[in-house]
């Protein structure tokens, strides 16, 4: 599939309000305005777009929830990014920002909203400067405002920045924190669809997400669902990181496997090593196998493969990796991100991170496996939100798949692995 | 199976571990920076100013380089919110700065692909350069180590955000001459953000 969503990325001027408009730019805001706004919520669910933020949820569906008795309503959308491995959002408004104004007003217009937020983790200084340059184009040329194109609609897009929490990704924290508070998530239900930002109904939805609805509305929803596989429809982003030959964002259909993306796309893994683990969605998901590689990368088939496809974030370990370094890393994000508001959440973290990184140290003795596992039984399900079963993960996945290095470390006292295993030299792929 | 993590419960134990922000010189924003605060405050429903807590901030960390007791006051006069309200969330989000940092804040991410990508020799690197440990500043306030958690640009692993701008595909062996370019040139040093996709296909 040639690439659509970043098809002009490499562009020089791919940013600009002009360059967009010499591409059919504005086109769908154009016809949507001609449409009734209930017959965008048909075509996207027509689609069967379903959410880039990591849920897989159908993006139609959760715009019809939005309660349409109760004014005003408002879009947010989760420009966070902040799962590791994940940076498809980044490129998406560094280099095609009109793009995603253009999905926000189709998607206000679509459920009834005068105000989309765009929330922006705080390290996005550079993409707030882009954004907002977009933006103050779009209101120059009457595609933002009051009375757009005089179809009579009036929508105002803002950007919106955080301030280094990654639990704002989480969609009520993301509201909580556009209302001025900390990140800290709310009881569901109700869901933002109902009580959201303010307390009104909102849609809070994913860039990636956001800048499919432009393409569904020009192109027609028939068209999307034939790019991939059933229910999986579309262009889809992909993040290949770690220790690859040629990482970065390569667009295709969800036809396309894991082992394409990381041996074609990527260029496979680095020179003399062999492949160990893939960790296909982002931190928060299980581990593949190299013997899993084939696995188709959609929604529903990496889920049926042991895993999920989350925010598309294909991390890549060779045979230097140290499967006890790796939990230990990224418990070390869960416990600094934790927003601290549920207990087991916020005091397991560091408790799994304090035994992960004995453990390594090499002080490690064989029953604290088994309290590892209990710990991570006593988060996983118990909390308010799915941070607490995200960061128990890397945990459980490694004791499952790699338990054998674990009792290395208990036994010898040491990482087993050669000595250069934490990659002194980088990929010199760059 | 229990637990019991070996705590401090003696008397300090109830007491807030994070210290209180300094007073520091009385405050108010300037012109322009008021000027573009009334701006932001607009974006949001005339009861809903609260919102603009996180902007309001970051106007106060522009000004005086971290965040004061005097600062937080400002902003919630101006808010119409109590102090309270404002420290809590300085004390919540990681990139507000409650004491003084250096002319430069060296940010080292540390989370996986930019760990297996060297990130961990960077931070070596800077740290015997500066001669400080992550989290401090050197003496003579031109450059704060920090190490901080994912940013959002795996592919051009490791990456350093020098205050707000990023410096991608850092190798450890480079490491070291960005001090000494900062300190000679500035920011103007700096790699930028240049995300490429499909690159040499
Ligand atoms: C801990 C946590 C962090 C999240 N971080 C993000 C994020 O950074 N970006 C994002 O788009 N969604 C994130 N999500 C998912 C959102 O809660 C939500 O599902 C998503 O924004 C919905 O948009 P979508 O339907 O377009 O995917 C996170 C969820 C959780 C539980
Ligand atoms: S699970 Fe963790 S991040 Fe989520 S609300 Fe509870 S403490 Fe906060
Ligand atoms: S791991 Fe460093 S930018 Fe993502």
């Amino acid at each position: 599939m040639d690439p659509i969503l970043t098809k002009h990325v490499r562009e020089p001027n791919s940013f600009t309000l002009d360059f967009y408009l010499q591409h059919n730019g504005y086109e769908a805001l154009k016809k949507a305005l001609t449409l009734k706004p209930d017959q965008i919520i048909e075509m996207v669910k027509a689609s069967g777009l379903r959410g880039r933020g990591g849920a897989g949820f159908p993006t139609g569906m959760k715009w019809q929830f939005v309660d349409k008795k109760i004014e005003p309503r408002y879009i947010a959308c989760n420009a966070d990014e902040s799962e590791p491995g994940t940076f498809k959002d980044h490129l998406l408004m560094e280099r095609n920002p009109h793009l995603l104004i253009e999905g926000c007003a189709v998607g206000c217009y679509a459920i009834g909203a005068r105000v989309a937020y765009i929330y922006i983790r705080g390290e996005f200084f550079h993409v707030q400067r882009i954004l907002e340059r977009a933006i103050d184009e779009a209101y120059a040329k009457g595609l933002l405002g009051k009375n757009i194109l005089g179809s009579g609609f009036d929508c105002d897009v803002y950007v919106h920045r955080g301030a280094g929490a990654y639990e704002a990704g989480e969609e009520t924290a993301l509201l909580e924190s556009l209302e001025g508070k900390r990140a800290q998530p709310r009881n569901k239900p109700p869901f933002p669809a109902i009580v959201g930002l303010y307390g009104k109904p909102t849609a809070v939805n994913n860039v990636e997400t956001l800048c499919n609805v432009p393409l569904i509305v020009s192109r027609g929803p028939e068209w999307y669902v034939g790019l991939g596989p059933e229910k999986n429809g579309g262009p889809k982003l992909y993040c290949v990181s770690g220790h690859v030959r040629r990482p970065g964002v390569f667009e295709a259909s969800m036809n396309i496997t894991l082992r394409e993306l990381i041996e074609g796309h990527a260029g496979g893994v680095r020179d003399g090593r062999t492949l160990k683990a893939v960790i296909p969605g982002g931190s928060s998901v299980p581990i593949l196998l190299p013997d899993q590689l084939d696995t188709q990368a959609s929604f529903d088939a990496v889920q049926k493969a042991g895993s999920l496809l989350g925010s598309a974030a294909i991390i890549v370990l060779d045979d230097t990796t140290c499967m006890v370094w790796l939990a230990e890393n990224l418990l070390h994000f869960y416990r600094h991100e934790s927003c601290g508001k549920c207990t087991p959440c916020r005091e397991g973290t560091d408790w799994l991170h304090k035994i992960l990184r004995k453990i390594e140290r090499g002080e490690g003795q064989m029953r604290d496996l088994d309290l590892l596992s209990n710990i991570s039984a006593n988060i996983a399900g118990k909390t308010l939100c799915a941070f607490g079963d995200a960061a128990v993960t890397p945990v459980v996945t490694t004791l499952k798949h790699f338990r054998h290095e674990y009792e290395a470390h208990i036994k010898e006292g040491r990482c087993t692995l050669s000595a250069d295993w934490r990659a002194r030299q980088p990929v010199g792929a760059h | 199976m229990s637990f019991h993590p070996k705590m401090a419960y003696d008397a300090t134990f109830h007491r807030s571990a994070r210290r209180r922000e300094d007073e520091g010189p009385p405050f108010a924003y300037t012109a322009e920076n008021r000027a573009r605060f009334d701006e932001i405050v607009k974006r949001y429903p005339p009861d809903r100013r609260r919102s603009a807590v996180l902007p309001a901030l970051y106007l106060v960390q522009h000004q005086h380089g971290y965040i004061t007791a005097n600062g937080i006051r400002h902003v919630a006069e101006l808010l119409g919110i109590t102090r309270a309200d404002v420290e809590d969330v300085v004390s919540y989000y990681s990139m507000f700065y409650t004491k003084p940092v250096g002319k430069f804040v060296l940010n080292v991410c540390r989370t996986l692909s930019c760990a297996v990508n060297g990130a961990e020799r960077v931070t070596e690197a800077l740290s015997t350069k500066l001669g400080i440990k992550p989290g401090e500043t050197d003496p003579t306030g031109t450059f704060t180590l920090m190490e901080v958690e994912c940013l959002g640009a795996c592919d051009r692993a490791p990456i350093v955000m020098v205050n707000d701008a990023w410096h991608e595909c850092v190798k450890p062996v480079d490491a070291a001459r960005l001090v000494d370019d900062l300190r000679a040139r500035g920011e103007v040093v700096l790699s930028g953000c240049q995300h490429v996709v499909e690159r040499r296909r």
